[in-house]
């Protein structure tokens, strides 16, 4: 429940972890890797973007309901981003 | 679930009780950024197809991003949702005057995002990135093609600002509110259901920032 | 019979005066403000549907000019799908109802419900400003690149009108959302409740998750028009397609939104006048569920002539047709309840009749048109129109007016006189047939939708047509006539005049501005027919 206090502790662990998930994000980013680049500057930015959720917006100690308006909100972005690309991605493949 | 004796004057005539008051509103607030996130999703789901269709122009594009200051403004941003978290804690725990203070270090936060913002923005006018017929690019093999990710660099950014400036109006309503007592330990709710909202936006712009920022820096 | 008098104590003479209406709060008294908007954007949208059926009687482009044809069908249909079907049962019903029906006091957020009615009649309003300063031309699918940079017309207001009342819409979904999972009254679980909540839930929640996409279109619609951004602009590589996807994303949903609530008021009808339980309950809750997640997978069918790949156009094919899945099961839910029902044969049971029939070619033929190759042949013709005519305005609109005359007593306090309330019933169903079974031959022969003039061999078609359109503009002026005139002079009603079962028929007609003496406790299921009719029954 929302009645959960959660420790300041937490939330300065949590504010660390950021700031170093930004940093770290920043350094990859002059490193090339390649089609990786993307790829790791989205799983960080998806890592902290979690982080922020569970604990900063207590949907760790929160309803079921919470987790699952979550949830359906990113699948509904999914059904979006998936239809679209899948048209946009199989354009090319009949010439 | 307990019955309430002494209705208290922060409940609204809807409703049977406190709790179920707390819940509605949080449950409000979540739906609400349900559609925050359709909403972005618009845009960044019109990003996804053009930077599959022109990665050169959008790695170009994102090089003359001031990655300073995109970068500080990350940090500020995440500093101003750490003081916020701190602010929901001491409202919980009946704690007023810290309350006010982390709201206060919240808002000068965000203002200082707005301000780096703004310098950025002006930044890019001088420098003709803004598209239209003054549009101005280099390589002019990229000057098309780059407009698509300066125009979508100004509409997600935009309206990350202005979701920001609505946050700070917000944040305003709460220091008045916890200023004058109608924040109580037992009420603290609009408090909670502030941050979720100023949370979110600090969350757009963690993925903005990568989007828009670091995408050409290795080339 | 004893005689029945209208409660000392209700929604309607708890205040008095312009105030008592523009600042109230109350769910029902807001669904009322809704019910006046709507009614006013029904008849203007209905207005340019007159002119454009008059213009189509003869061949020839002779009572207006074509830019003027094509300001008419725009407005009609940006008036008739945002401004009134989008709104219409949710807005009204359902916000009379929600509370009414779970045993609630009010909605979860009241102050925001009036806020909503606002923010719509500021939409209206900038819709309005759009239509003095000339109209627009673009169609109401505002299809880029006409709507960035060739149209000369007003498309920022309206275009602005739309994107205002997508807010008014997101809100409502909001609170009906929070109401139905925050407010329900003390043993009204999610299986007690009517059918019809079912329905407004599901509607809500692709109002909630749906709309903000067609503001974020619109917004880039603007931008690219106004501050010459490129979003889908060919000439800077961008793609008017992928406005298409993003414009078809809410508005494929969106016919969900209006025939949802539809099909859930419908529910409540055949059960009541069936007196029968609903035949698989659980079936009809969970279909509409299915109808809100599948109608966000199909959206690309819209898109099989716009250059969308083949592949894609043969996986959104395949959804579409399952679709027709839970829709199905509603039908045959209906039926099965009238089987071995006693029917009473009352003018909200004509209506639910008419729904259903008109629903299933409506759905039938969509499934025609979700199929790749017969859709080739009938893009942008008649055969669209009939389609979607025959779902939103046989479907969705007899649906809400069915709705109106089951819940009218309970509105108003009052009955609406029967027989002429039938009669127009009938006159609205045959001339609503008249006026769309003949476009569907019309498009299947190939006449084109959106032009002012056309070959002289679809004369006969076109003439049909506007009769029934003329037909159906009376069926629709009677019932407006005569719930006007029975608010005054109707019969008292009573509760509960049909014997209904249901939370929203155990208080008083009109219901008090609180709904309940007391919160109401529920012990049983929904549908618990055959009930004691209470008041005069048939």
């Amino acid at each position: 429940m929302s009645e959960h206090i959660v420790p300041t502790r937490t939330y300065y662990t949590i504010f660390a972890i950021l700031m170093l998930c930004t940093g770290l994000t920043v350094a990859i980013a002059f490193v090339n890797l390649g089609a990786m680049n993307i790829v790791a500057a989205l799983a960080i930015a998806a890592f902290k973007a979690t982080i922020v959720v569970l604990f900063f917006m207590h949907v760790k100690y929160s309803t079921r309901l919470t987790w699952a308006v979550v949830v359906g909100s990113l699948f509904w972005l999914g059904i979006l981003l998936a239809l679209t690309l899948g048209d946009y991605l199989t354009r090319g493949w009949i010439t | 679930m307990a019955e309430i004796v002494h209705p208290s004057p922060a409940l609204a005539h809807q409703f049977d009780n406190l709790e179920q008051q707390k819940e509605a509103s949080t449950l409000g607030m979540w739906v609400f950024l349900t559609t925050e996130v359709l909403f972005f999703g618009g845009l960044f789901v019109t990003y996804c197809i053009y930077r599959l269709w022109y990665p050169a122009a959008f790695a170009a594009g994102s090089r003359e991003m001031l990655i300073w200051a995109g970068a500080t403004n990350t940090a500020v941003l995440i500093t101003s949702s750490l003081t916020m978290a701190l602010a929901v804690h001491a409202a919980q725990t009946g704690n007023r005057r810290l309350l006010m203070s982390f709201l206060i270090v919240t808002m000068l936060l965000g203002c200082v995002f707005l301000g780096i913002k703004a310098f950025e923005y002006h930044t890019e006018f001088a420098e003709h990135h803004v598209p239209g017929a003054a549009f101005e690019f280099q390589p002019q093999a990229l000057r098309q093609n780059a407009q698509l990710f300066f125009s979508l660099y100004f509409v997600m950014t935009g309206l990350h600002a202005l979701h920001m400036i609505i946050g700070l109006g917000l944040m305003s309503f709460m220091l008045w509110w916890a200023w004058n007592g109608t924040i109580t330990k037992e009420y603290y709710n609009p408090i909670e259901v502030s941050g979720l909202y100023w949370h979110f936006v600090d969350i757009v712009w963690i993925f903005l920032f990568p989007l828009l920022y670091l995408i050409g820096r290795h080339v | 019979m004893r005689t029945l008098v209208l409660p000392p104590h209700h929604y309607l003479n708890d205040g008095y005066g312009i105030k008592s209406w523009l600042l109230t709060r109350d769910h029902k008294r807001i669904a009322l403000l809704y019910l006046a908007a709507i009614t006013f954007f029904f008849f203007l949208g209905g207005s340019f549907a007159v002119l454009i059926r008059l213009e189509l009687v003869t061949p020839p482009g002779d009572l207006v000019s074509d830019e003027t044809y094509n300001k008419l069908f725009t407005m009609h249909g940006v008036i008739m799908v945002f401004f009134f079907l989008i709104p219409s049962i949710p807005s009204t019903l359902g916000n009379f109802l929600v509370p009414l029906m779970i045993g609630a006091k009010d909605l979860a957020f009241p102050k925001l419900n009036l806020a909503s009615w606002y923010i719509y009649v500021l939409g209206g309003l900038f819709t309005i400003y759009a239509l003095v300063t000339g109209g627009v031309d673009t169609g109401w699918t505002f299809y880029t690149p006409y709507s960035t940079v060739s149209s000369t017309t007003s498309v920022i207001p309206a275009a602005m009108g739309i994107f205002i009342t997508g807010f008014s819409s997101i809100l409502t979904g909001l609170n009906f959302i929070v109401t139905i999972h925050r407010m329900r009254a003390p043993g009204m679980t999610w299986f007690r409740m009517p059918l019809f909540l079912w329905s407004i839930y599901a509607t809500s929640l692709i109002m909630v998750l749906g709309t903000p996409v067609l503001a974020i279109t619109m917004l880039l619609v603007a931008a690219e028009r106004v501050l010459h951004f490129g979003f889908f602009d060919p000439a800077l590589g961008g793609d008017p397609v992928l406005f298409q996807h993003l414009f078809w994303f809410y508005s494929h949903p969106a016919v969900y939104i209006m025939v949802l609530p539809s099909m859930g008021v419908v529910s409540e009808i055949v059960a009541a006048f069936c007196r029968k339980q609903i035949f698989g309950y659980k079936f009809v809750a969970f279909a509409s569920m299915a109808i809100a997640v599948l109608g966000f997978l199909v959206w690309g069918h819209h898109l099989y002539v716009a250059g969308e790949s083949v592949y894609a156009a043969m996986i959104f094919s395949a959804l579409s047709f399952m679709v027709a899945i839970p829709s199905a099961v509603k039908v045959f839910n209906w039926t099965a309840t009238m089987y071995k029902g006693s029917i009473s044969w009352k003018t909200p049971m004509l209506y639910a009749m008419g729904f259903i029939g008109l629903f299933t070619i409506g759905g039938l033929t969509g499934l025609f048109i979700a199929a790749v190759g017969f859709d080739v042949h009938v893009t942008d013709t008649y055969f669209i129109i009939a389609h979607f005519h025959y779902i939103m305005v046989g479907g969705a609109l007899m649906g809400y007016l069915g709705g109106l005359h089951y819940w009218w007593p309970k509105i108003s306090g009052r009955l609406y006189p029967e027989s002429l309330a039938k009669l127009s019933a009938g006159i609205i169903f045959l001339g609503f047939n008249l006026t769309f079974f003949p476009q569907f031959i019309l498009g299947y022969l190939g006449m084109p939708r959106r032009y002012h003039a056309y070959p002289p061999e679809f004369q006969v078609l076109n003439v049909l047509s506007s009769a029934g359109a003329s037909i159906l503009g009376v069926g629709y002026l009677i019932p407006m006539a005569y719930l006007m005139w029975s608010l005054r002079y109707g019969k008292i009603a009573g509760a509960n005049p049909w014997g209904a079962s249901g939370l929203e028929w155990t208080t008083t007609s009109p219901p008090p501005t609180e709904n309940f003496a007391e919160t109401p406790i529920v012990t049983e299921e929904p549908y618990t027919y055959p009930l004691r009719a209470e008041a005069h029954l048939g």
